[in-house]
């Protein structure tokens, strides 16, 4: 809300206007002072400064001597953040401003609610045909195999909505999920078959990835738009872990109290309130992250900040250890499986530090650090494979052991590279374009493996 | 002579209402006749006193409405209220009072000056 085009005088752009602007932009920076405080101040500044023109002063030095008079905008910032101390805390609701809600908004909201709500729904329209969800009994086999099936689809709907993608684009849009389900439906599982639940998971993995075409508005190659991805889906996990937090103390409440009165509600909130409520959580999730994007400080490199150090140094301890002991990893069945996990961390710490870096900064202690990371976890996973190596004939390939070895190894090679680009950028032989354009680069492998582990996994093993 | 920067904070609510208090008024305006008032010895900072202005509307003693300056910008003008009377005739009793016992000690002084003499 400037008012340069209702100053009669303002016929051009002239240098008072520019300078006008120019502070108007310099003060709204100040979270404590909102735009209409800024227009308070304006009409004082230009009141101020049309006064000194008619003693005479030329335009530009009105401008200045009045700006002078304002006085230091730190200090006046730290006045009206004693008197608005709020407001350094408002920026945290969804609409920062006083001035209201503008209808994009409302309407984004409206979309995002009506289909978090068809999600919910659903979820539970298999019921109608007889697959039911039942209290401590296993999730029916269709839900397990659809489950990223009834709530993915609506997000891909949202940003399509939201990015206005062109009916072509929509149609390439459905092509993964109309795919999945045909191909994870008619494949004819054993009952309780491994490559089942594995498939149903990479599901989720593949389907999530098939969103950020929509996210990108059908611009998927291009690697800014993939980092924006990267960033929303670290965002949306930590709006969602908050939610199901809320969620999870919501409905123990609610058992609490009503079996306070003698009735039972485990079924209700069981077979209801928490698919529904999950899979509802996933479309508002992702509109808070989109309502908030530029609000707020993305919160998952502020994470990835506090734990980088203290995962080196725990790695570091492990490494140290171990020498020192001389002990080697015992193998069970489960450490594939663990330190595929502790690579995933590893490559998602690395992932969300580079996604919030500055990439014109040079290379500082915290890149140091951050190779030490990727070389420390390098380090430990060799060890791990080449124990796990050493048995893998006892164990022979079950569909699980070949998934995690797979994974093993596509996150091996993301942080070898990682390692590499990282030294040669701390040489200062390159700039950080390549190690942050490597991250983007590599996501479609991790597309490609999970719709393998989905499509080829389960005739490869016979279904079992 | 400059008014020192405490008294400056502290004078500045019962200026403002009194200003207020001879009709609606805006910020530029204020300041104008505060220095009008105070023959120039009373120095602002400008931006400053938008923030007290902003406490007053708060606590009630002022109602802000946006309106139009004669040049057709958007411009907030501030109105007393019923509370700001009451408020501005506190502090009016308020400043009488340390008023009152400042010119006393003068006096009180110019008489120990006599006596001795």
């Amino acid at each position: 809300m400037t008012q340069e085009t209702e100053n009669p005088k303002a016929g051009t752009r002239s240098s008072l206007e520019e300078g006008i602007a120019e502070w108007r932009s310099y003060l709204r920076r100040r979270p404590a002072i909102h735009s209409v405080d800024v227009d308070e101040l304006e009409d004082h500044l230009r009141s101020q400064a049309g006064a000194l023109a008619q003693a005479g002063l030329s335009e530009d030095e009105a401008f200045l001597i009045a700006v002078k008079r304002i006085g230091d905008l730190d200090a006046l910032s730290r006045e009206f953040a004693r008197e608005h101390s709020e407001r350094l805390w408002k920026r945290l609701v969804v609409t920062p401003d006083a001035g209201g809600r503008s209808g994009v908004e409302v309407k984004e909201a409206l979309v995002a609610v009506a289909l978090a709500v068809a999600a919910a729904v659903a979820i539970k329209v298999p019921e109608l045909f007889g697959v039911r969800m039942q209290v401590n009994q296993e999730l029916p086999a269709f839900y397990v195999r659809n489950l990223s099936l009834f709530v993915l689809p609506f997000l891909a709907v949202f940003f399509a909505w939201k990015r206005l993608l062109a009916p072509a684009a929509r149609l390439w849009m459905a092509v993964p999920f109309v795919a999945a389900a045909v191909a994870i439906n008619l494949m004819p599982f054993a009952p309780g078959a491994h490559t089942m639940t594995l498939a149903a998971m990479h599901l989720l993995i593949a389907l999530w990835l098939a969103v950020g075409y929509a996210y990108a508005g059908g611009r998927w190659r291009d690697h800014d738009q993939r980092m924006n991805y990267v960033r929303f889906s670290g965002e949306w996990f930590i709006y969602y872990s908050l939610t199901a937090l809320g969620g999870g103390v919501l409905m123990g409440l609610t058992g609490f109290v009503f079996s306070a009165i003698g009735v039972k509600p485990e079924a209700l909130l069981a077979t209801w309130i928490l698919p529904c409520g999950a899979v509802g959580a996933v479309l508002i999730a992702a509109w808070l992250v989109e309502a908030k994007q530029s609000v707020i400080e993305n919160m998952a490199p502020v994470l990835t900040l506090i734990f980088t150090p203290l995962f080196t140094l725990l790695l570091l301890a492990f490494l140290g250890t171990m020498a020192w002991t001389g002990s080697g990893i015992a193998v069970g069945r489960e450490v594939l499986i663990g330190f595929d996990l502790l690579l995933v961390l590893v490559a998602g710490l690395v992932l969300y530090a580079i996604s919030a870096r500055d990439p014109l900064k040079a290379p500082g202690i915290f890149d140091a650090l951050q190779l030490l990371l990727v070389v420390c976890a390098l380090l430990v996973d060799a060890i791990a494979l080449w124990a796990i190596a050493a048995r893998i004939s006892e164990y022979g390939f079950s569909p699980n052991k070949v998934a995690a070895l797979g994974e093993n190894i596509i996150l091996l090679v993301t942080l070898g590279w990682s390692a590499l680009l990282y030294g040669r950028f701390l040489a200062r032989r390159v700039g950080f374009a390549p190690v942050e354009r490597w991250q983007t680069a590599y996501l479609p492998v991790y597309a490609l493996w999970a719709w393998v582990v989905v499509v080829v996994f389960p005739p490869l093993f016979g279904f079992r | 002579m400059n008014v020192g920067k405490d008294l400056v904070a502290a004078s500045a609510t019962p200026l403002i209402l009194g200003i207020l208090s001879e009709g609606a008024s805006y910020g530029y305006a204020i300041i104008k006749r505060v220095a009008e008032l105070s023959g120039g010895e009373l120095q602002w900072t400008d931006g400053m006193l938008y923030p007290v202005l902003h406490r007053l509307e708060r606590n009630g003693f002022v109602q802000a409405v946006w309106g139009q300056s004669e040049a057709g910008r958007q411009r907030k003008y501030y109105r007393l209220t019923k509370s700001g009377e009451d408020e501005l005739a506190s502090q009016r009793r308020q400043w009488q009072v340390v008023d009152s016992a400042l010119r006393r000690t003068q006096v009180k002084s110019f008489q120990l000056v006599l006596q001795g003499g």
